[in-house]
């Protein structure tokens, strides 16, 4: 029997050990920092367990290889930033279109363009959403401290496996290579989702698009007894091309709504002192921590702060959103970019003028002073 | 088993217009696949986009249309999570030298074991005629109305420099050599490439003044010859069709093993 086990590790090391845990057996990537750790530790630990590590020409390669890999039933995962995570975003559609179950690590760094690759930021929020061209939908999670890294990682796999979609794991800078504590727990203590597989017998049509009522597609692996097309074209229930406007319509919406009528399952969030909160900070990745930090501080001197802190950021949590901030004096968006959560924010709640940014965006993580500063001007009691 | 049964005939007629080769390329791969006897349920037919892409939803393999270019990508990580799998990766010239050129070279660098297939047009037909890679000078297309300046690859110098361990070249005039190639090069264990020029007579033969398919197919008869024929010799300028590189080398997949005899100290 296997026990839970100590370490001291950087954030993108407890993303790789959150991908073993969750059963990882294919990796492909491309060097680039901030998240070249993650192929590093993944070409020493993948072959100790017969699985495949392999490091491809360049980003767009890695993210293709990574889907062949998932069709012949393996859990797979690449791992890149800002530039990488740009030119992935064609074979990103392409896993949303076929249905490919697969995972995307994007440690965020300043952009655009190269921009500072060494330094946080947390710029790709919309990109993750609405990075690939054509309407879709996709999951994105994110985590401030390593325990979260390790759990939103093995969540990842999960929702990969249960919605055959894309997750996309959108850390950042200041976590990928901050060191600290993670236990990772025992075998078993997390449950892990596989992919449903088709009951459907050899030599009986087997349909590899037809949705069942819950949404769900079993699917076939290649080399199995099912042979069937896989397509980025719009395709029906035997993933042939197809045109047809119903064929089209009624695929598009399944995209879609596979995950947008699953939000509630698919939200994940963690709430501190926020029963009585006056000021509600929104925040995550590791801007959350600063938020969590200035919260306490103030709670001590009796201001009434709490935080909402988002682990799920696509599809967005509206209705939670919306329920927290119900009544608040003020609602703080805390992020490292020029407001890309903030306005959503503002769509969701009952009284957009009341929701602000607190913001950094010159490379240098948000501080908990940051934050105060502006509370204070919220506050009326000056800079 | 007939060609026919590795066939989807539910979705004939094919969408390539009257006179294309590409129909002969897939028959030509049929015949060959039939001889060496394959399971279909081990073959993988990975593609990209393009007239020639189209090739893999008529297959009655597991096929995977890809997006433009990454064909070979693809097909890496199909064949290296599950190496007994037999992967056929048919592609344009467009699709495999021009966007999907870093591919191409890597995969033959890498040797990984599988069949590349390039079904040489020397033009864009699905967007309507725009020079590729492999036009060469001289050319008449929509995007190069006063000719082409572009220089082409030598698809058979190109995988030979990049490290494919097969590589051959034929028409598809010579339908009968095509089976034979193909079978040899799907038979081999590495990367293998196989061109197969194939008349487009709707974009390059019209525009170049080279007929209809039945001219198209006489002037592959007349401009091309076998390694080593008498032929060739005599007139070098010829297109030489044959193996040009047939080298036993270490296979990617095969390699990756040893690394986990190495990761687990023997143990696995």
């Amino acid at each position: 029997m296997t026990k839970s086990t100590i370490k001291f590790v950087q954030g993108n090391e407890a993303c790789v050990e959150g991908a073993l845990y969750a059963g990882i057996d294919f990796f492909a990537g491309y060097p680039i920092t901030p998240s070249t750790e993650v192929a590093e530790l993944l070409a020493a630990r993948l072959p100790q367990k017969g699985g495949k590590f392999i490091q491809m020409e360049d980003e767009i390669a890695s993210m293709c290889a990574i889907i062949g890999a998932s069709l012949t039933g393996h859990k797979v995962m690449t791992a890149t930033s800002g530039p990488g995570f740009s030119l992935k975003q064609e074979a990103l559609g392409y896993a949303c279109m076929a249905e490919i179950p697969c995972v995307v690590v994007n440690v965020q760094r300043g952009g655009p363009s190269t921009g500072n690759p060494t330094h946080v930021s947390q710029g790709d929020v919309n990109q993750a959403r609405w990075g690939t061209h054509g309407d879709h939908s996709i999951i994105t999670l994110t985590a401030s401290n390593h325990q979260d890294v390790f759990a939103m990682t093995v969540d990842a796999f999960n929702l990969a496996e249960t919605y055959r979609t894309p997750v996309i794991l959108l850390f950042d800078e200041a976590v990928g290579h901050m060191r600290e504590k993670l236990v990772v727990p025992e075998k078993g203590a997390i449950p892990l989702v596989d992919r449903l597989r088709t009951a459907v017998d050899k030599g009986v049509d087997y349909h590899p698009y037809l949705p069942r009522e819950d949404g769900r597609l079993p699917m076939s692996d290649f080399g199995g007894d099912h042979r069937y097309n896989v397509t980025g074209l719009f395709h029906d229930m035997w993933g042939f091309p197809s045109n047809n406007p119903s064929v089209v319509n009624g695929l598009l919406h399944h995209l879609v709504d596979k995950i947008e009528n699953n939000v509630q399952a698919i939200t994940r969030y963690k709430e501190y002192f926020l029963e009585d909160a006056e000021y509600v900070l929104v925040s995550y990745g590791s801007s959350a921590r600063s938020a969590i930090h200035l919260a306490k501080n103030r709670r001590a001197r009796g201001d009434r702060v709490g935080v909402l802190e988002l682990q799920s950021l696509w599809p967005f949590p509206e209705a939670l959103i919306r329920d927290r901030c119900r009544g608040a004096k003020a609602v703080v968006v805390v992020e490292m970019n020029m407001g890309q959560v903030m306005r959503h924010v503002k769509a969701v709640v009952d009284e957009p003028e009341r929701v602000f940014l607190a913001n950094r965006i010159d490379g240098q993580l948000i501080t908990p002073t940051d934050i105060k500063k502006l509370l204070r001007v919220i506050q009326g009691m000056g800079v | 088993m007939s060609v026919k049964d590795y066939l989807r005939e539910r979705y004939f007629p094919h969408m390539w217009c009257p006179g294309c080769g590409h129909g002969t390329v897939l028959n030509s791969l049929l015949r060959a696949v039939e001889a060496l006897g394959l399971n279909k349920n081990d073959i993988v037919m990975t593609s990209g986009i393009g007239c020639s892409a189209r090739i893999s939803g008529y297959v009655d393999f597991h096929s995977l249309h890809t997006i433009h270019g990454r064909a070979l990508a693809f097909a890496t990580g199909v064949k290296f999570s599950k190496p007994e799998l037999k992967l056929l990766v048919p592609m344009g010239d467009g699709d495999a030298l021009a966007i999907g050129g870093n591919h191409f070279i890597h995969a033959a660098r890498r040797n990984i074991d599988m069949t590349a297939i390039v079904m040489n047009n020397r033009i864009y037909g699905m967007t309507g005629g725009q020079f590729s890679p492999l036009s060469g000078l001289d050319k008449k297309a929509t995007t190069a109305p006063y000719l082409t300046i572009d220089n082409n690859f030598d698809v058979v110098e190109l995988a030979r420099a990049a490290g494919a361990s097969f590589v051959a070249r034929t028409t598809t005039y010579h339908a009968l050599e095509a089976v034979d190639l193909l079978k040899r090069a799907i038979d081999h264990k590495g990367f293998s490439v196989v061109e197969i020029l194939s008349q487009c007579p709707t974009h390059f033969g019209r525009k170049n003044k080279e007929g209809d398919a039945t001219n198209m197919l006489e002037l592959y008869k007349a401009n091309t010859a076998k390694l080593g024929s008498k032929a060739l010799k005599e007139n070098p300028s010829l297109i030489a069709r044959g193996i040009f590189v047939d080298e036993t080398r270490p296979e990617y997949c095969e390699a990756y093993e040893e690394i986990i005899q190495r990761a687990t100290g023997g143990k696995r």
